[in-house]
């Protein structure tokens, strides 16, 4: 009897401490990306000027491409085939620069005292990535109300809705957390904006945010199926649309983008102490 | 490298009791640190600060919004706590960055050059503040400094450290007594600094023990 009572009690304490410490990592990154939103709120002009991009996409490039109906979109009209692409451009172009944020934050001592606190490494990048998904979530919301403007056929059923934000979060934390890793490698303002601008346009055209992979030439098509892009939009094609169907299942786009995201985080966690050197 | 900021270069450190490098998180739980560089930020109010603080030290939820306000009073900030710190002052956003790192009640505190481009008003405002929380908490603190008045004014032991390593140790008064019968603290460090030779290590290990030594204690 008292075996199995010495027994249980070090699985029982085990339990309650690994509960305890799950909700300690929650409770880390909640406060992060609370902080980091907390600003946001105060100060949402970036969203706002970050909505232009899109506009000019749909009323310029959209209204010339949906004449020359030179691509096929199937049963979608250009401006709607592309409308999930745009949505998946202003996440990627937003979020692929979310570490400038970071590199600020080292250049001031924030990173520094941060890192002395004994929130793990791992909680802090996802307290980040979280943040980084509202604000894209943020953004959708301007997107597709500019999409619904220009007559974009959107679905608006639960499942369509719940989806495109999930696939939007994703997609924002995704690549926001990608930014953090070069900005933990390259650690300055210059060769980050360098980098940054470098990264956006070929993440953009090798993908199938403006033309379906099947128009590309068979290496281009390679580089868009190895391209996280690709899969955010398809997901959010098929989603957002009536009458889409996806390319390669959502279950496929879902479960690549989650992989990517963890192993990503994975990587600025195991980066992020390298800011303070 | 003793905040677990940086991999020692060699050897081993115990901080509170703590291995730093094998037990990095029972050190980080044990230690508070403002850096040289302006650690708050100032998109925040002094509270949300705090808040931040509070909440990645896991100070229960229950005593949170007691011991912010009682460690921003403390440190004279009660009035300012409700506005953005990049409205503060240098000295205040000090103040305010000490409240921070002592609200979880440290057994070591390390400061990297406290009161570096404070006026003398604001300078006096944070050692009156660092010596009342050393009496009140009993909390050990571990200053960088150049400025050797603030030196004589906080420390017990004092340390001078040239080319990274340490070429005198003692008590302000012990140290005086050392280099001649009245020199002041500025005599000390240039008679330590200024002629201890550095006889082994390569220019590499210097120059990072010197940058981690400068930079952030």
């Amino acid at each position: 009897m008292t075996s199995t009572a010495h027994a249980t009690r070090p699985a029982g304490a085990a339990e309650r401490l690994e509960s305890s410490a799950a909700f300690t990592f929650a409770h880390h990154a909640a406060a992060i990306a609370a902080v980091d939103l907390l600003k946001l709120r105060r100060d949402p002009t970036e969203l706002l000027t970050r909505v232009v991009q899109p506009l000019l996409w749909f009323l310029v490039f959209g209204q010339v491409f949906a004449r020359t109906r030179a691509i096929p979109t199937g049963s979608l009209s250009y401006l709607e085939f592309m409308a999930p692409g745009i949505l998946a451009q202003s996440v990627l172009f937003a979020a692929i620069f979310y570490g400038i944020a970071v590199i600020w934050e080292r250049d001031l001592g924030i990173v520094h005292k941060v890192l002395v606190s004994p929130a793990s490494r791992s909680s802090l990048v996802v307290g980040k990535a979280v943040a980084a998904g509202v604000r894209g979530l943020v953004q959708g919301v301007l997107v597709v109300a500019i999409a619904l403007m220009m007559g974009v056929r959107v679905r608006v059923d639960p499942v369509g809705v719940l989806g495109v934000s999930a696939a939007v979060f994703l997609g924002s934390a995704l690549f926001a957390t990608f930014s953090l890793v070069v900005a933990c490698v390259v650690k300055t303002r210059e060769r980050f904006m360098g980098i940054g601008q470098v990264l956006t346009m070929p993440l953009f055209f090798a993908s199938n945010a403006i033309y379906p992979i099947s128009m590309m030439p068979p290496w281009l098509g390679a580089v868009a199926r190895a391209n996280p892009l690709t899969y955010l939009v398809d997901a959010l094609r098929t989603l957002m649309l009536v009458g889409a169907v996806s390319v390669v299942g959502l279950a496929v786009d879902f479960a690549v983008l989650t992989v990517i995201l963890v192993a990503l985080i994975a990587i600025a966690a195991r980066l992020y102490p390298g800011l303070a050197r | 490298m003793l905040t677990t900021l940086l991999p020692p270069s060699s050897g081993s450190a115990h901080v509170a009791g703590f291995d730093v490098s094998r037990e990095p998180g029972r050190v980080r739980q044990a230690i508070g640190y403002v850096p040289q560089l302006v650690s708050a930020d100032g998109a925040l109010t002094g509270k949300e600060n705090m808040a931040l603080s509070a909440a990645l030290y896991d100070i229960p939820r229950r005593t949170r919004v007691g011991r912010i306000g009682d460690a921003l009073s403390f440190m004279g900030l009660g009035d300012a706590a409700g506005s953005l710190v990049r409205t503060y002052s240098g000295g205040m956003v000090r103040r305010l960055e000490i409240a921070q790192a002592l609200l979880h009640n440290p057994v070591v505190l390390f400061l990297d050059e406290p009161t570096i481009g404070l006026d003398p008003i604001a300078r006096h405002a944070v050692w009156d503040r660092l010596l009342e929380s050393r009496r009140q908490f009993e909390t050990t603190i571990l200053i960088t400094t150049h400025d050797m008045e603030e030196a004589d004014t906080l420390c017990d032991v004092l340390a001078v450290m040239h080319k990274g390593r340490i070429a005198a140790q003692g008590s302000p008064a012990e140290l005086k007594q050392r280099a001649g019968g009245d020199a002041t603290l500025d005599d000390v460090f240039a008679k330590f600094a200024g002629t201890a030779i550095a006889d082994d290590g390569s220019f590499h290990d210097i120059n990072r023990t010197r940058h981690a030594a400068s930079r952030r204690g």
